[in-house]
Order: structure tokens, then sequence, then C-alpha cells
């Protein structure tokens, strides 16, 4: 079954650097699986848990990527707040049972196309084996 | 389709059903069109429900592309756009300027990303196809969310501060006097000036430092525009772009400039003697004494820390009418905290040398004759300790065997592990002046690559090397000592493989350069950053060089990097052009994509106000309330906002909640 299983993966991209990073991705022309559907935000600081927990509720996988700790983000610690918030949702998961590895927060710099290709591949392949999530109806 | 039709009746639901929605596909030739089916986008994204028109073009970015939207927006009403195209990045302003041409506000226009994030990406034809689709939809979502926006326009103080005068500072300070605009320049020292007035003579073309500096310092006293202040620091910013109040507090200087005639009778009488901080303690000056003679202000000072007048008084010598005539000494000469309110601020602070205490291997701080490169300049000036004679400061004999050792503490994972920039050229020119002083010295210069990255830097250091003879030994020094007058330094030759030791009689450390003390305090004071180095974070490093992350301060100098004269100088210049680009304007627009409070339902808890990094939220009768113009839109508010009365406006919430339903197009869950 997991071989047809293909993941569904709402990515949220800060407009400068996780967005730049798949640009980069895009104008070096690497390849990655279509699984992915990118949000563009201003800053990953935006992202409430609200939009993770919406966005899992559609998707197998969501992928935050932002500015690089600690000094790269555009406004000032964004990304701490997202970290903050990132990890604090992480244990909620646990505890209502949803894999945490389900929600990925990445670094990528808008040169860092190459790690961008890299993620989504990665987060594919991570999905893939978890499988689809499964939700009560 | 049912996913449309779930996201389409609640966006119906919501009020959105009157909007009328263009799409325009772009082909971008084949970048697009060969990965993603553009025609089946057309007829699929056509069935969407606010789509009135969807049309394709090869290059919509073209002057036939741009008036077929233009086209559109008029004769079929439009209230919203989508270009489906390339980046955000390269051309949504264009986009946004087109629908505006044709009447529609610009940000009813946006942009979705089918060629970086999709065709160029996937291989594919149908998925490709389908995921630009979703995207164009997602992005339908936000446009009939979006507001329609002006930019925001405020007043501004056409003024500029400039903090640090060194010869960054003093440029800066210059280019805006000269372009009509106020500017008040703020030094912590007594004189402006900065390092390079303790310089000999500055590479390549070894022109004297002051002769090239000292013109523009009194050009800086005397210009009616600008107004110095000395011994002055920055305590407090407040404000944004246009509308910075700042807080300085200028210290005593006890000695008043108007009145003193420079006669040098103070120094004479003052029994003090502390080590000069403009020879870098190799002179000795007075408690009373002017930092060098062509200081500006064109006065002498005193020291209060070491001066035996100040309260209670046990000396006062100086200030005895046979001495001071003038009467220009004041033992009572008090701080004063000055405020001025202006549009923009240069940083200018520059740098200092690594403290040669960190460096004990090389034992600067243990003996008299391993000197930092800056002692050495002192050492080579005219106006020096010395009258421009090198000496050797523990016997004031002319030393015969000399070395000069490049990256003493720079590219040292143990110290500084990036590249101070200009001691390859400095070390150079060290050796050759010093040759030329000394023609039969022998001298050394070890190095671990020569980096002499300006123009004509390279041919300077092969003048050293081939006209002057300086010995270039390609290692790193690991040990330097003084025994019995003789100072012994251990190295690898990396070019020979072999451990050497050279006996030389003096030698001169390239320390890395640090940015200056207290560069923290202040970075932290205008909400701006310090690298992982320690230096002032530019935007940018290619698009906003010279600009800081908060808008309206611009950064120059040795404050951002270590950089030679050249580049300082350029980049003060650069500085001050991006600050007349503000001052020149009659009123600034600022992005009206920022953060609004629902005063009915905040509760004043002040969460937003400690994760604002701008300082642009305030309290006002228990409610937040958001300066619009310090307000950048990064939207951490209204995440943190736990009653949700915050919005950043064309990102709230319900846009979000929107594209992500979209996205996925209900076929899920």
């Amino acid at each position: 079954m997991n071989e047809e299983f293909e993941p569904r993966i709402i990515a949220f991209l800060c407009k400068w650097c996780g967005y730049a990073g798949a640009d980069m991705a895009g104008t070096s022309r690497l390849k990655y699986p279509p699984s992915i559907i990118p949000i563009r935000v201003p800053c990953t600081g935006r992202i409430e848990m609200e939009h993770v927990l919406k966005a899992l509720k559609r998707s197998d996988g969501v992928l935050i990527a932002g500015c690089h700790t600690p000094g790269d983000c555009h406004y000032v610690r964004g990304n701490f707040q997202c970290l903050k918030r990132v990890t604090l949702l992480k244990k909620f998961l646990r505890q209502v049972g949803i894999n945490p590895a389900r929600v990925r927060l990445e670094w990528i710099s808008a040169t860092e196309g190459r790690k961008f290709a890299r993620v989504i591949r990665e987060f594919t392949e991570e999905l893939k084996e978890l499988g689809p999530l499964r939700r009560s109806k | 389709m049912k996913g449309v039709r779930a996201v389409s009746s609640k966006s119906v639901k919501e009020g959105y059903g009157k909007e009328r929605i263009g799409v325009f596909v772009c082909h971008c030739g084949r970048n697009i069109a060969a990965t993603v089916d553009v025609k089946k986008v057309i007829e699929k994204i056509s069935e969407h429900p606010f789509v009135v028109h969807a049309e394709d073009y090869e290059y919509m970015c073209s002057k036939p592309g741009q008036e077929l939207i233009e086209r559109a927006v008029e004769e079929k009403r439009l209230t919203g756009v989508v270009v489906a195209a390339c980046s955000p990045s390269l051309h949504e302003t264009t986009f946004r300027e087109v629908v505006e041409k044709a009447g529609l506000n610009p940000y009813k226009c946006e942009i979705a990303n089918i060629r970086e994030q999709c065709s160029w990406v996937h291989d594919e034809v149908e998925k490709a196809t389908e995921k630009a689709t979703k995207l164009i939809k997602s992005v339908i979502e936000k446009v009939v969310r979006n507001e329609p926006l002006e930019p925001v326009k405020v007043d501004l103080h056409k003024k500029a501060l400039v903090i640090g005068g060194g010869i960054a500072g003093i440029r800066a300070a210059l280019d805006i006097a000269n372009a009509g605009f106020q500017v008040i320049l703020v030094e912590k020292r007594p004189s402006i000036g900065g390092h390079m007035a303790q310089l000999a003579e500055t590479f390549p073309t070894l022109d004297c430092a002051q002769c090239i500096l000292t013109p523009l310092m009194s050009e800086v006293a005397k210009h009616p525009n600008i107004k110095l202040l000395t011994l002055s620091e920055v305590i407090d910013v407040e404000g944004y772009v246009g509308n910075f109040h700042v807080r300085i507090r200028k210290n005593p200087r006890y000695v008043d400039p108007e009145k003193c005639n420079l006669c040098d009778n103070c120094t004479k009488v003052c029994p003090v003697v502390v080590p000069s901080e403009f020879d870098e303690g190799l002179s000795l000056r007075k408690a009373i004494y002017i930092p060098f003679p062509q200081a500006v202000p064109s006065s002498y000072v005193i020291d209060p820390d070491s001066c035996l007048g100040m309260n209670p008084i046990i000396c006062g010598k100086c200030a005895e009418p046979d001495v001071c005539g003038p009467g220009a000494i004041d033992f009572y000469d008090q701080p004063e905290i000055i405020e001025e309110d202006v549009g923009v601020i240069i940083v200018a602070t520059g740098y200092e040398l690594y403290n040669p205490e960190n460096l004990s291997e090389y034992g600067a701080d243990k003996y008299p004759d391993i000197i930092t490169s800056l002692q050495f300049e002192r050492l080579l000036s005219p106006n020096g300790p010395t009258g421009g004679i090198p000496v050797r400061p523990s016997d004031e004999k002319i030393p015969k065997k000399i070395a000069f050792i490049h990256c003493a503490g720079s590219r040292d994972e143990k110290h500084k592990s990036y590249c101070s920039h200009i001691c390859c050229t400095y070390c150079s020119k060290h050796g050759l002046l010093f040759k030329e002083l000394v023609p039969d010295a022998e001298v050394y210069s070890f190095y671990i690559d020569i980096r002499a990255v300006g123009k004509n830097y390279e041919d300077f250091v092969k003048r050293a090397q081939e006209e002057a003879g300086v010995q270039f030994i390609r290692g790193k020094v690991s040990k330097i000592y003084e025994e019995d007058g003789k100072v012994k330094i251990f190295a690898v030759d990396t070019l020979l493989n072999k451990r050497i030791e050279v006996e030389v009689d003096m030698a001169v450390l390239a320390l890395p350069i640090v940015p200056s003390q207290g560069i923290e305090d202040l970075a932290s004071k205008m909400h701006i950053q310090i690298d992982n180095y320690g230096f002032l974070q530019e935007l940018h490093p290619k698009l906003h060089p010279v600009e800081s992350p908060t808008p309206g301060i611009f950064l120059a100098g040795a404050a951002q990097s270590p950089k030679d004269i050249q580049d300082t100088v350029a980049q003060a210049s650069a500085a001050a052009s991006k600050a007349l680009e503000i001052l020149s304007q009659d009123k600034i627009s600022h992005t009206p994509t920022i953060a609004v409070v629902d005063r009915e339902t905040c509760s004043g808890c002040r969460l937003c106000i400690s994760v604002c990094p701008y300082g642009a939220i305030e309290l006002v009768d228990e409610r937040a309330e958001i300066n619009e113009v310090m307000c950048e839109g990064c939207g951490a508010c209204a995440s943190a906002c736990p009653s949700n009365a915050i919005r950043l406006k064309n990102y709230t919430d319900e846009q979000l909640d929107a594209m992500i339903e979209a996205v996925i197009g209900g076929t899920l869950g």
C-alpha cells in the first residue's frame, strides 16, 4: 500500500529565506516530488499552532521553513517564536497520538536550494514510511 | 471538483461571491509550458466560481502580455488578478503596477509561483499541472480576501545623526551636510579622526594619512550644517525611520574650546603623567592634554580619571590665571543630556585591535619589543613619539632585524576565525616603509596566505617583496618571546615544510580587527543586530549592504566588517546617499501590509509588546496600539495575540485558513 501512497505536504515558507530557498531549488532545476504545496508567509513567526493543525487536517505532513537561527531572521527573532511554538506543538501532537515527525521545522536560507530539495525528498520518504495520517470521522 | 465547491461555498458564505477574478497563466516560453499543461490549467481554473476570466500567454511580463491583463481588468471589471508565472520576487511589482494602471488597487494582484516552485522542479506533466492548479486556487482565496491598501505616508525630520567620528563618520557627515541637510556628528573621544589619524602613510599610494584626513576634519569643524558633539555617547534611541528621538550624553571637557588658545602652558604645570592613547601607550601625556596637534575641536581636554583637579580639588594649577590666560578651564563642567530629533542614523563606530593579552603565546603583553601594528604606525609617523624614527621600545635602538606577524589571531579558531582583511597589505606597507628608513635591515613577514584584495594591492605587495626585499615566509607562527634583548620567533615554513626559528630585534603583531567596545549595547538600543563575530549586521550582503534591518539606520566602515580606508569611504558615501534618499523626500512611504489591533477585542495583556522586534506596539488606554510606521509586517504579534485581536493585513488567519483548504482541494479528510 505504501508504495502507492503519495504523501501530501503543506509547506509554510517565509518569504525571505524558506521561500527564496525554494526558488533557488527551482532556478537550479533540482527535482523533488510534487507532494508539497507551498504557502508563502511573511515570517515563520506569523505561523500559529492552529495553522499547522489546520494544515495537518488536510495533509500528511507540514513543513515550516524559515531563516537560520540565531541571526538570519529578517524580522529579528520571528524564527525563535516559531521554534518555541513548534517545540510545544510537537509535545501536543504526541499527546493526541500524532507522530510529531509529521511536523518538520527547517532553517533554509535563500541560497540553500539544494537543502530545500533534499528536505522535501527526505520528508516525503519519511511520510511514506509513516503512511497516511488517519483522521477520525 | 468537490473541493472547489466546498471552498467556494464557504467563501460565498463569507461574502466573497461578488468577486470577479482574472487568472493569467504565463507559458514563460517553454519554461512553464513544457511541464505544466497550461490549457488544462485554464480549463480547470475557469470552472472556479470566482473566475470570470482566464487566459494564457507566452510571456505575460512582455508588453503585449501586460496589455492583455490591463484590457481584461477594464473590460471584465475584474476585482482581483492572479498571475500564474515566475516567483513573486521577480515580477510581483511589475504586475501590481499593471493592474494599478488599469484602475485596480495593486494589492488586489497576487502571484502564483508555478515556475520556480512547480514547472522547474517537477517532471511529470500531470502532477505538475495539478499542482499548478492548486497553487492558483490557493492564491485566488488569498486575493479575494486582500484589502485594497495605500502606502502609509508620514512626515520626517530632515536631519541626520552620524555616530562615530572616524573617516567613515566624517565622510558620511560631510556628504549629507554638503547636500544641504543638518547633521549631528557624535564622537565619544575628545577629537574626531579615529584610527586613521594615528596612521603614518596609507597603502597602496603611501599618501600621508594626516594630509588626506585633516582637511576633512577641519571641513567638519567649520561646516554650517554639522553640529559636532565630541566626548559624547548616544544613550537612547526611540522612534522609527524619519522620526527618531535620540538622547546623547555629552561628557564634560573641562576646557572651553571657544576660549582655549592652544598655548600649551597647562601641560607644563600639570603634575600627572599617564600613557597616551593616541600614541598607543608609547609616549606619555598629562592629565590636561590635546590628543594630537590637529585635533578637532581644536582644544585641550582634561581627563577626569587622572586629573587631581576633580572633586575635591587638590591641584588646580592649570586653572591659575597666570597659566590659562583666557580662563578656559572649568573643573565644575558638568555632563549634559542633549535631545535631538532626526530622520536617519548612520552608525560608523569603527574598530579596535584585539586585546594582545588574549594572545599570550605571542607575548605582546609581556615583552616590550613585541608591539602591535598600531604602535608601529605611531613609530613610523612623523608626529609620533619618536618623530618617525622606528626605534624599539626597550632600548630605543633602531632594530636591524624585524618581523611582521600576519594573522596574529585572525583566521585562528582559538581567537578570531575571520580574516581581518587589511593586515596583509599594511604589513607589506610596514616592511616597505621600514626598509626605506633602514635600508640594511632584515625584514621578515610571516603569513598564512597573502590576501591583498583591492585595486593595485597585489602590485603593492610585490613592491614590498621585490623592490624592498622583505622576506615573506609562508607559515603560521606558533610562539614568540623575548630573551636577552632578542625576540625569538618559532614557526613552520609551510613551503619548505620545516620548522624554523628566527631571532629578531622587534616583532610587530597584526592583531585581529574587532568591533569597538560598546557596540552590542548600542545595537540593542537601536534594534539592529550584530553578526557572529560582533560586527553590525547588514540587511542583505548584496542587495542592501549599507542598510541595517531597521529602516532608516545605515552602516558604514569597520563597524560592519573589517575594511580598508578605500572601502570605508565608499561605504560611508553609500550610506550617506541611502540616508539622503530618505531625507530628500517630503513624506516617507511605508509598506501598508502591517498589523492592526481591534480595540474591542484587545484585553491589554501586552504579549504583543513583548514579541514585537521593533518596539512598534504600545498600550494606549489599556489597549494595544500599533505604530503603522514602525510596524514592518512580520505578524509576530498577530500570532501571539491570545484574543485574536491583531490582524496582519493581507495575511489574516482567515486568508491562511482558506489557502490551506484550497491547496488540498477538499479531496482529503
